[in-house]
Order: structure tokens, then sequence, then C-alpha cells
């Protein structure tokens, strides 16, 4: 196809709580992923960093402080920013260089240090930023999205606390198998249901952890990687989609929707649109999939994307997982990586991470994790203020 | 003591802050779409180029699109008291103005009482106090008999 660029290399620096500084992990992750792809880092022909915001300068030009750490080698850089989403606007950013016939192989890496707890607003202060707001106002961290979420499915389709705390229970399995997963422990339904409740419905182990992380993938044209590859794993889409007005789902950090008032509300939600804006390019469809990595900030929230990335229609996710259907082993494994759920947010590495994993498991690379018979994958993701994310990458 | 401190709105001009509580949104003069908090420079609809637009009070009813709460302190800037009091948070769907808007429920309500597509009432509340002034801020109440 016309779009594709080769996932030639993938490598992630395993997550944690490590109190190193972000740029470490980014070169480890760099460095592996040369490895993997066979080239050295002077074969490289642009860096494209996804940018942190929580670790001062650097971490806003972190494509920059990545080459510096690697050695200068004169390439052009880029740094992307679109909070969660960051990672696949840094690899839709060198997919475009590639695809323009701008270079022929680019070096994507993404890394964070987080701090612990809640994640607290950024801007210093300004009191007219919706995101210091929303905290001062409303005392609405993002758990509190992730809860009026999970509540709604629970009054709407009938939902458990017992459904979500299931979703942990695969996700806990699955990243037992998982070097690289901060968590490796499996946790039982009672441990879920017995944790602290943060933000009802939502127990503190239905909610993803903050992490330190680094994942990194090396990218290239197609033609590029048959160089190096019989048989290169092929990224067939990525989709970087805002909503269209009116967006009518609450999302971080708004205090309101968009009003439907004067306009109606768009056929196909944000959410919906995001996966499927990268189906249409890569022309597959949800059918084609062998497995999903989605952005499992809650339990319940892995739920809604079952349904915003086509496996069933809305209301019938709980019935998709407690059928095994998404477990390793059923018919469209979700984050056979362990999800955030074993990892934890590494906000500038997730959605890299997410396509390192479908690369291994392309591959048949993925160990005791591995989905059988995996031929392509699609990952979900959203950044705040917005951002869509999706990749679909396919043998 | 509490009562003689002066009320003050935590943020200027986003709702009446005395009398009836009402939350104060944008309308655009072109294509007449809502905007809560106001915009006053640019309309979000892509098809209208509207620059113009009145202050408008919001309804102050709606039903409730779903519901949390916050069971642990947020961080700051969010002024949580000592000892820390759970409170819940609302997501209410205005009906007229076709849009959803968050806001703390007001204290004596629990998760229990609690019901995707029930009556909810905009009321003021205090947010928090320090020395001087007593802070306030929108707030939702379930709709019961005789409120």
């Amino acid at each position: 196809m016309a779009n594709d660029v080769a996932s030639l290399g993938a490598a992630m620096h395993p997550w944690g709580k490590w109190g190193r500084n972000f740029v470490e992990y980014g070169v480890q992750a760099a460095n592996d992923a040369l490895d993997d792809a066979g080239l050295a880092w002077k074969d490289i022909q642009l860096i494209a960093g996804g940018e942190t915001v929580r670790n001062g300068y650097p971490g806003f030009v972190s494509g920059a402080a990545f080459a510096q750490a690697l050695g200068w080698t004169g390439v052009p850089v880029v740094s992307s920013y679109g909070a969660c989403a960051s990672g696949t606007q840094a690899l839709a950013t060198a997919r475009a260089h590639i695809l323009a016939g701008m270079c022929d192989v680019a070096l994507v890496v993404g890394a964070d240090a987080a701090p612990k707890g809640f994640f607290a607003p950024t801007g210093a202060g300004n009191k007219a930023d919706p995101d210091w707001l929303r905290f001062h106002l409303l005392g609405a961290t993002n758990p509190i999205y992730f809860g009026l979420w999970a509540r709604r499915r629970m009054d709407l389709y009938g939902a458990t606390q017992s459904d979500f705390a299931k979703v942990k229970v695969k996700n806990s399995r699955h990243g037992l198998e998982n070097p690289n997963a901060r968590y490796k422990k499996e946790v039982t339904e009672e441990a879920i249901l017995s944790s602290a409740l943060v933000s009802d419905p939502l127990h503190l182990l239905d909610i993803c952890a903050t992490s330190d992380g680094g994942a990194a993938i090396v990218l290239s044209s197609m033609e590029y990687a048959r160089k190096l590859s019989t048989d290169p794993v092929r990224i067939r889409a990525i989709s970087t989609v805002t909503p269209q007005y009116p967006s009518d789902v609450i999302e971080m950090p708004n205090f309101a929707t968009d009003s439907a008032h004067s306009v109606p509300s768009p056929d196909t939600s944000f959410r919906d649109s995001i996966a499927g804006n990268a189906y249409e390019e890569a022309g597959l469809g949800p059918e084609d999939m062998s497995m999903a990595e989605v952005y499992d900030l809650s339990t319940a929230l892995e739920l809604d994307w079952y349904e915003n990335i086509g496996l069933c229609k809305p209301g019938e996710a709980e019935k998709l997982l407690n059928d095994g259907d998404t477990t390793i082993g059923g018919r469209v494994p979700v984050n056979p990586s362990g999800g955030l759920s074993c990892f934890g947010e590494a906000i500038p590495a997730q959605a890299i991470a997410q396509v390192c994993e479908l690369t291994w498991q392309i591959r048949g690379q993925a160990g005791a994790r591995q989905v059988e018979g995996a031929t392509a994958g699609v990952t979900a993701n959203q950044g705040l203020f917005g951002h869509g994310s999706s990749v679909i990458v396919s043998k | 003591m509490s009562n003689q401190k002066n009320r003050v709105p935590a943020v200027e001009g986003w709702f009446v802050a005395d009398g009836e509580a009402a939350l104060l949104g944008s309308q655009c003069n072109e294509c007449s779409s809502y905007f809560f908090p106001k915009e006053t420079f640019f309309c979000r609809n892509p098809a209208c180029r509207g620059s113009e637009f009145k202050e408008v009070a919001l309804s102050q009813r709606g039903k409730l699109w779903s519901y949390t709460n916050n069971n642990y302190p947020p961080p700051k800037p969010y002024m949580a008291p000592d000892p820390f009091v759970p409170y819940i948070v609302a997501a209410v769907e205005l009906d007229k103005e076709k849009m959803v808007v968050l806001g703390q429920v007001v204290s004596g309500v629990e998760i229990a009482d609690l019901k995707v597509g029930m009556e909810m009432q905009l009321v003021l509340d205090r947010l928090y106090e320090d020395d001087e002034n007593e802070y306030i801020v929108w707030k939702w109440k379930p709709v019961t008999e005789g409120n």
C-alpha cells in the first residue's frame, strides 16, 4: 500500500519507578531499537521525540535531548506533543517525512519520569488555564473523569464493579509474561474490590499508575526495510484525528461538552472516529484484527474501547470480556502486553509502546504472551484536548 | 466566624454569585451555539465565523449524565479541607443547551442516591474559605419533592 512504512526495530526500557533522568530511559530504548533493526545511530536520518512536560526544558525539546545524548550527528529533529498521544504524534511526523521522500529511516523515541500520585496541573498556576481551573474549582482529577465514564456504563448497560475488576485480572495475567511490565503479579478480583475506592465505582487497582519508562521504534520506508528484512512488519495507518464539533462526551480537562443546540452531534463520536479513521486508511476493519492494544487508564475505559474500536456493539463489552474473547487465547486479545494496568502511564512513551507490542506479536516474538497467528493489530489512545491516536500494524 | 466573612465567587464571571444560582455562558450572535465557560472572541462551530456573543444564564436544571466522587483529597490548586470530606462530582446534561456541565454535588448526597437520568438543580455553595472570605462555587443538587 502507498502509505505503508516499516516498523523495523522496536524496544522498551522497562517501566517502573527508577528515579533516573527520562533521557536515560529513552537512550536505552533507542539503542535497543537500533540493535533490533540491525542499524547504528549514524544510519538514522531523522529523530522524532515525544515530549514530556514534567521534566523541564529537556522534556520540551526531547528529540534534541535524545539526539544530544546519543551524540550529535547533524540530522533533522522534531519534538511532538499531544499529551498521552505524544508518541503517535512523533510516529506520524516521522512517517510523513518518510512518505514524502524526505528521509528513508527515522528513530522515534518517547520516555518519561513521572511524579507519584495524582497528576496535578502543569502550566505554573495560570488561573485562566482550564487544566488549573478544573483542579481548583472541582478537584476534577483524572480519575474523576474515569469514574464518570465508568458509572455511565453501569447505569446504562448494567456493568458491575466485578466486570471492571475482571479486566484487571485479565491484564495482570497478560503482564506476568512481559519483562518490560512494571507490575508482574497476578491480581484477584477480591483484591481489586477490596482496594481503596478512589472515585466510585473505581478502586485503586482499577486505575493505572504513573510510571517511568521509555519506548522506541525505528521507522523506515518499505524499500529501505526490505534491504534488511525479508518480511518487515508494516505500519498500515496512523490516525491523529481531532473531534468533530459538537463533541458531546465530557473529556479531560473540560468543564462542559460542546453544545449540540445549533449543530447536531456528529454521527460518529470522537472515540469511534479514532480507530475508525485508521481502519479507513488501512483498508481493514475490526474483523481483520488479531488483537488490540488500548488505552486502559481505567479498567472500565478498556471496556469502552472494545466498542469504540468496533470489536462489539455498545453495551456488549462486558459480554465480550466475560466470554474470554479478549483474553490471550480468545478471539481478539486486548492488551496482550498487560496494558497500562501493568505498566502505568509514561506519557510520551505509551503510544510507542503499544506499537512495540504489536510489532513483537506480529513477528511471533512475544514469548509466553504470544497471540497465536497474530497478523494484524490496532492501537487506540487519546491525548488531552482532543488528540486521537490509533495505529494499525500488520504482517 | 464564617457568617462574618465576605462571600466571594471562586472564579469571576462564570456564574451568578448571589441570589438564584445560574451558570453564565455565552451564545454566538450568528449561529446561537452555547458555550460554557464563555467564549467571547471566536465561535467554535467550524461553520461559523461569529465573533460577537451575548452573555446568557444557562438552564438551572438538567438530567444527570453521570456521577462519581473524590474519596481522597485532590492535589492543589484544590483547597482541600483537613480532615478531608469525600464529595461527589456530577455531569449534568442541560436540555435546552444540549451540553453536559460538571459540578460538585452538595454535601449530604450519597452515590447510592443518584441514578443517570435524574433531575438535578443548580445551587450556590461554599468551595473553601480562608480568614477573610468564603469562596462560592456552583454545585448540583438532586431535585426532590418540594425543592
